[in-house]
């Protein structure tokens, strides 16, 4: 269901980043700087047993060695990693043993990022994982899905309870050398979410991870797994914000997905960090690695809307390794003002019979700039192997930028690829039909956008639909020009 | 309704508008022709409020309110509804998605609760009978892939669903067959209340076969110079645009 237009109305009275909020919580924090005493200290913290201590100080030898790549098509200050704070936790005496433990700061944060954890109280199935700075508050929802033998949990907790799973897979999809911020996460990651669907099994309900980032000076390093094993079905959420601050902070993560055979991963996210102010000062650096590899008859889809974040680097990826594999990806990236985005996925083909769709939607505002890169690389073995790119982008103003960097590699004849692009500029036309029939110019380009948008927000699950639609809207709010 | 007094506009520096003086009254029909040029599209350009002409002397009272002052949007809900010439697409959004945003928009101007579903849909089902329209057109995107004579009907039908005040419909017989124009010119008859008015601008006279004016006004070079009843239109016909210029000379 579209939301209404009274709702629209109040948000946008409130048009201003919503989320820019600091809760008072007290922490528990770690000095600044990075340095192999650093992870010792991040890993006693947690607690963890040697090899994941030896995993990390691998990482972090294997980071140390590299430089930090500036391939982009974005520009920033590169951050300063001696100036950030890796480990910093609200501090709680004692693990929640039920929702009436839990801080009422922290409750009421969680109110105001619209995250209902009381499961009694919840009509709609979705657990959620909460993820503040740097560890996992709270988990909803655990024991029924236990009973189905699903496990979804902090990642903290899945290395000290399901170490074997973890050993199995981690670093499996994304190694640890595989880019500068991977490594760094590889190193510094304090937490995430753990989700392992056993085989045969269809999770019943939505699984979130809502990811926020409360103290300042700090980074977010988190890390996902999602292991859907033989003839699993799983449905992921995730939603991301930050308070407001004249300063950049880092959000380097790593979300890696296993889909075994015949099993279904689809993972949708709602980026919505801070995104800096209008002159472009402060806002979350948004340097993310996100990939999932699927076995024979497996399937990944990813949806993403991006509106968030000052600069944004990412590109969730599929390795079709299996034969019949399947790799998907919608997104939305909407950049406003100074903000930068570049983004878009790649989409490996190995087995075959693998099949790949891409539809891309990138609209520019303000100064900002916006960018798709993809790469679709056909292996030699990948025989009949299919891929749909669909690239458009939407400019709102003469200033801004859109850019389309499609690679394609192809090492086998019987592929079929398909690339299709677009930029058009939002109609003053459309915009003046609108109008014409009483519609006010801001709820025109809501309707305009999120036509436009269409394709790919009808791939989220309901909910976040929905929040989705609003917060497109917000974000370009008076941005025609 | 509508009191246009001595309109003057230009758009880029060209005059177009030069003193253009027109009443309409409630349950009037007026048709405005004339040739290609004359001003006919800009004049319901600058009464629906397009911001690329610049009106330089003259008045529009509306209603009792000043129509030059309002923005397109209040324009709108006051009533005043404008059938496209070429109706815009608007790709991924839904007829009906679009006509509920507007009829909501113009309800809350006017201090009433958003339609119902039931409602609304129940409008939707009487409305497009009207003009026959294919009731799946209306779940479709606004527009998109419509062919000529569906634009068109679709704008009487959102004409329909909107129920304006004052009706502009700018050469909405262009491009129509027979069929569609007896189509479009039923629905706009069946409308037709003392409550409302219409204009009718037009190049031929053929849809005025099928609407019947009240007046006929002849816009040439950004002036209405000469106006009377359905016969003008005939005699226009018959003689062509030349006897207005020759006339005028």
């Amino acid at each position: 269901m579209s939301y209404t237009e009274h709702e629209l109305a109040k948000d946008l009275e409130n048009q201003e980043y919503k989320f820019g909020f600091v809760s008072n919580i007290e922490s528990d924090q770690i000095p600044k700087g990075l340095n192999e005493d650093v992870i010792r200290i991040i890993s006693a913290k947690k607690e963890e047993p040697q090899w994941m201590l030896d995993f990390r100080l691998n990482a972090f030898r294997v980071w140390s060695e590299m430089t930090e790549p500036d391939w982009a098509h974005v520009h920033y200050q590169k951050p300063n990693f001696q100036d950030i704070v890796y480990y910093s936790a609200p501090k709680q005496t004692k693990k929640y043993e039920s929702w009436d433990d839990v801080d009422p700061e922290m409750k009421e944060t969680m109110k105001k990022l619209g995250i209902s954890m009381e499961e009694q109280k919840r009509l709609t199935g979705v657990a959620v994982d909460f993820v503040m700075d740097s560890v996992s508050v709270a988990t909803s929802f655990k024991s029924k899905l236990k009973e189905l033998g699903i496990i979804f949990c902090s990642f903290s907790e899945a290395v000290q309870e399901y170490p074997e799973l973890v050993q199995k897979y981690m670093g499996t999809v994304v190694p640890t050398s595989d880019n500068f911020y991977a490594a760094l996460n590889s190193a510094v990651f304090t937490d995430g979410s753990f989700c392992y669907i056993p085989k045969g099994v269809r999770c019943p309900m939505e699984l979130s991870t809502y990811f926020r980032i409360n103290e300042g000076g700090t980074g977010q390093f988190e890390r996902t797994l999602v292991v859907a094993d033989e003839g699993s079905y799983v449905s992921y959420l995730e939603g991301c914000t930050a308070p407001m601050r004249d300063e950049n902070q880092l959000h380097a993560a790593v979300v890696e997905l296993v889909s075994l055979d015949n099993a279904e991963i689809k993972y949708s996210t709602v980026q919505n960090w801070y995104p800096g102010d209008k002159n472009g000062k402060g806002g979350i650096f948004n340097f993310v690695t996100k990939r999932g590899i699927c076995e024979t008859n497996a399937k990944i889809s990813w949806t993403q809307v991006e509106t968030g974040s000052a600069v944004t680097w990412k590109y969730p990826s599929c390795i079709l390794k299996g034969d019949h594999s399947i790799g998907e990806f919608y997104s939305v990236a909407v950049t406003n003002n100074y903000q930068q985005a570049d983004t878009g996925t790649k989409m490996i083909h190995l087995g075959r019979n693998t099949k790949s769709t891409i539809i891309s939607k990138g609209i520019s505002a303000g100064k900002s700039s916006n960018s798709y890169r993809g790469l679709v690389q056909i292996h030699k073995g990948a025989h009949n192997a299919r891929n749909f790119s669909q690239c458009d982008s939407l400019l709102m103003t003469d200033e801004c930028g859109a850019h389309t960097f499609p690679y394609i590699e192809c090492k086998n004849s019987s592929a079929k690829i398909e690339h299709e692009a677009t930029t058009s500029k939002i109609g003053e036309d459309q915009i003046f039909y609108c109008k014409q029939r009483g519609i006010s110019e801001e709820k025109a380009i809501g309707l305009i956008v999120n036509g436009y948008c269409k394709e790919v927000l009808n791939q989220l699950p309901m909910e976040f639909a929905v929040e989705a639609q609003k917060l497109l809207t917000i974000s370009l709010e008076g941005s025609v020009g | 309704m509508i009191k246009i007094n001595n309109l003057h506009a230009n758009i880029e520096g060209k005059e177009i508008l030069k003193g253009l003086t027109l009443e309409v009254k409630p349950g009037e029909i007026h048709a405005i022709m004339g040739p290609n040029g004359a001003g006919k599209s800009t004049l319901a350009s600058i009464l629906a409020g397009r911001e690329e002409y610049e009106v330089t002397e003259g008045s529009v009272d509306f209603d009792g309110l000043d129509l030059l002052e309002m923005d397109t949007e209040d324009r709108a809900r006051a009533g005043l509804f404008l059938a496209f010439q070429y109706p815009v697409e608007i790709p991924g959004v839904s007829n009906i998605n679009f006509l509920r945003t507007a009829m909501n928009e113009i309800r809350e101007h006017k201090g009433m609760d958003p339609i119902s579903a039931k409602e609304f849909m129940a409008m939707v089902k009487e409305k497009s009978a009207l003009v026959e329209l294919d009731p799946k057109l209306a779940s479709r995107s606004v527009n998109e892939g419509f062919s000529g004579g569906e634009k068109k009907r679709n704008e009487i039908f959102q004409m329909a669903m909107l129920e304006p005040k004052l009706a502009i419909l700018d050469e909405t017989d262009s491009g129509l067959d027979i069929d569609a124009l007896r189509i479009v010119a039923n629905g706009v008859n069946t409308l037709k209340s003392d409550k409302n008015a219409t204009i009718v601008i037009t190049h031929y006279k053929r849809l005025l076969d099928y609407i019947i004016p009240d007046f006929v006004h002849v816009l040439y070079d950004g002036r209405i110079v000469k106006s009377g009843t359905k016969e003008l239109a005939i005699e226009l016909e018959e003689k062509g645009y030349d006897w207005i210029k020759a006339e005028l000379v």
